[in-house]
């Protein structure tokens, strides 16, 4: 195991995690790369380390560049554990001088690791000497945790920034210029929509202090997929277009069902919208994942949701999409509900709730079928997709 | 008076309210409800403390 040069005296020394599939209820169908880079200054530096399982593989890469128990300086800029996860035995084996993180790192990282190692803390602002070069600190905060931090290394002008700018993308061609856009833009979509997507106004005014600060990098070197060396605005300016969530006319229908009819309601829904000139993507939950739902909702404008009924509640795999598209918080939605019931239409109305707990606002009433839908149904469920498609024209003006 | 939220940052002030949960500009923070969470990242009032 190699470590890969970016510059002369900054390498990556990560690993790449060509298997997982599913990162914490994220489906990671490219897989995905844990990032940790070495600064041969003269107090060689270690930022981030690795998912612990991965230890060797990092160790093996800064050994084919440097002794490890030469290295003097670790910085955590992340404390979640595909991160950390590996410090601990690197700190045993490389018995660092300092060991630096945030003040959120010192509570998250003490509370994860519960390290037998001294942690510093260092706060926006702070430099440190690392021989030959500065490294200064800029804490992130909700970028997309607590204790998140940016490192700044001064001379060779390269920005360390945890997650933030990442993808979840195995990948033996670790830079920008050599992948291509085509294969990468969904990862990097994804990753935004299922990971930053609630701290999406973080985002916009971390994008200003930067900026107001000063800082140009020339490299961008995030936790997770491909560095960027050869054009870092790209992804910067895609995040700033993320984050402003601007309406675009789009809309997802997210459902499930039973025995065909919550499904056919969504399929006359979908073509309402498509005849109001909305574009739609009709999402089952029995074939599309909870991951790939909230990409498709990042540039979307209206949300539909759609649920048959099962032992008096909705089914089981809307109530796992609707709680995990809450908690990721997308704004600027305009919607609406249906579904199917046998008896007892209470759940289907109770969708209404849900739109109203996920901010969306509700701009026709909830569309129910007694068992199967019948012609007035269809008509009810077409007038749905229309009356959103129209409000989503009207938000569009 | 304003809150600063002791995990994110996050600062109450009353003056704007909070518009995600629906709290009127006005509403002090001990007029916030008992269940109600920071709006960056979610934990309770009790992780709130006088903002400087």
């Amino acid at each position: 195991m190699k470590a890969v040069k970016i510059t002369d005296k900054v390498y990556w020394v990560g690993a790449i995690d060509w298997n997982i599939r599913d990162f914490h209820g994220y489906s990671t169908k490219q897989g995905t790369t844990y990032n940790a880079f070495l600064i041969l200054s003269e107090k060689p530096t270690l930022i981030d380390t690795v998912k612990k399982e991965f230890y060797p593989e990092m160790m093996a890469r800064i050994q084919s560049v440097i002794d490890p128990k030469k290295i003097k300086i670790i910085i955590s800029n992340h404390s979640e554990m595909d991160h950390s996860g590996a410090l601990p035995e690197t700190v045993a084996a490389v018995q660092p001088e300092e060991v630096y993180c945030s003040d959120m790192g010192h509570v998250d990282l003490s509370a994860q690791l519960y390290p037998d190692f001294e942690m510093k803390v260092v706060k926006t602002g702070d430099k440190i000497d690392v021989g030959g070069d500065t490294i200064s600190f800029v804490e992130a905060r909700m970028l997309h945790w607590p204790d998140s931090m940016f490192s700044y290394l001064e001379k060779e002008n390269i920005l360390f920034t945890n997650d933030v700018f990442g993808m979840h993308y195995a990948t033996s061609k670790l830079f920008d210029d050599e992948n291509n856009e085509i294969d990468w833009l969904y990862e990097a979509e994804k990753y935004y929509a299922n990971i930053v997507l609630p701290y999406s106004d973080i985002v916009l005014r971390f994008l200003d202090t930067v900026t107001k600060m000063g800082l140009s990098p020339k490299i961008i070197a995030p936790d997770h997929g491909f560095i960027w060396r050869k054009d870092p605005s790209k992804i910067i300016n895609l995040y700033a277009k993320w984050a402003a969530q601007a309406p675009k006319n789009k809309a997802v229908v997210v459902y499930d069902t039973m025995w065909g009819s919550t499904q056919k309601m969504a399929e006359y829904i979908a073509d309402g919208l498509r005849e109001g000139g909305t574009e739609v993507k009709l999402m089952s939950m029995h074939s599309c994942h909870r991951s790939d739902v909230v990409t498709e909702l990042l540039d979307s404008s209206g949300l539909i949701i759609g649920s048959p009924v099962l032992n008096s509640e909705i089914f089981p795999a809307m109530a796992d999409v609707l709680c995990y598209l809450k908690g990721l918080k997308k704004k600027n939605l305009v919607g609406g509900a249906f579904g199917s019931y046998g008896w007892n239409p209470a759940p289907v109305n109770s969708l209404a709730e849900m739109l109203k707990a996920m901010k969306v606002e509700q701009v026709a009433p909830v569309v129910s079928s007694k068992f199967v839908p019948n012609a007035e149904v269809l008509q009810q469920c077409r007038q749905l997709g229309l009356t959103v498609s129209q409000k989503i024209a009207e938000k569009l003006k | 008076m304003k809150y600063t939220c002791e995990i994110c940052g996050y600062t109450y002030d009353p003056a704007e309210g909070d518009v995600m949960h629906n709290i009127a500009a006005g509403t002090s923070f001990e007029n916030l409800p008992a269940d109600w969470t920071c709006p960056v990242c979610g934990v309770g009032k009790d992780q709130f403390k006088p903002a400087e």
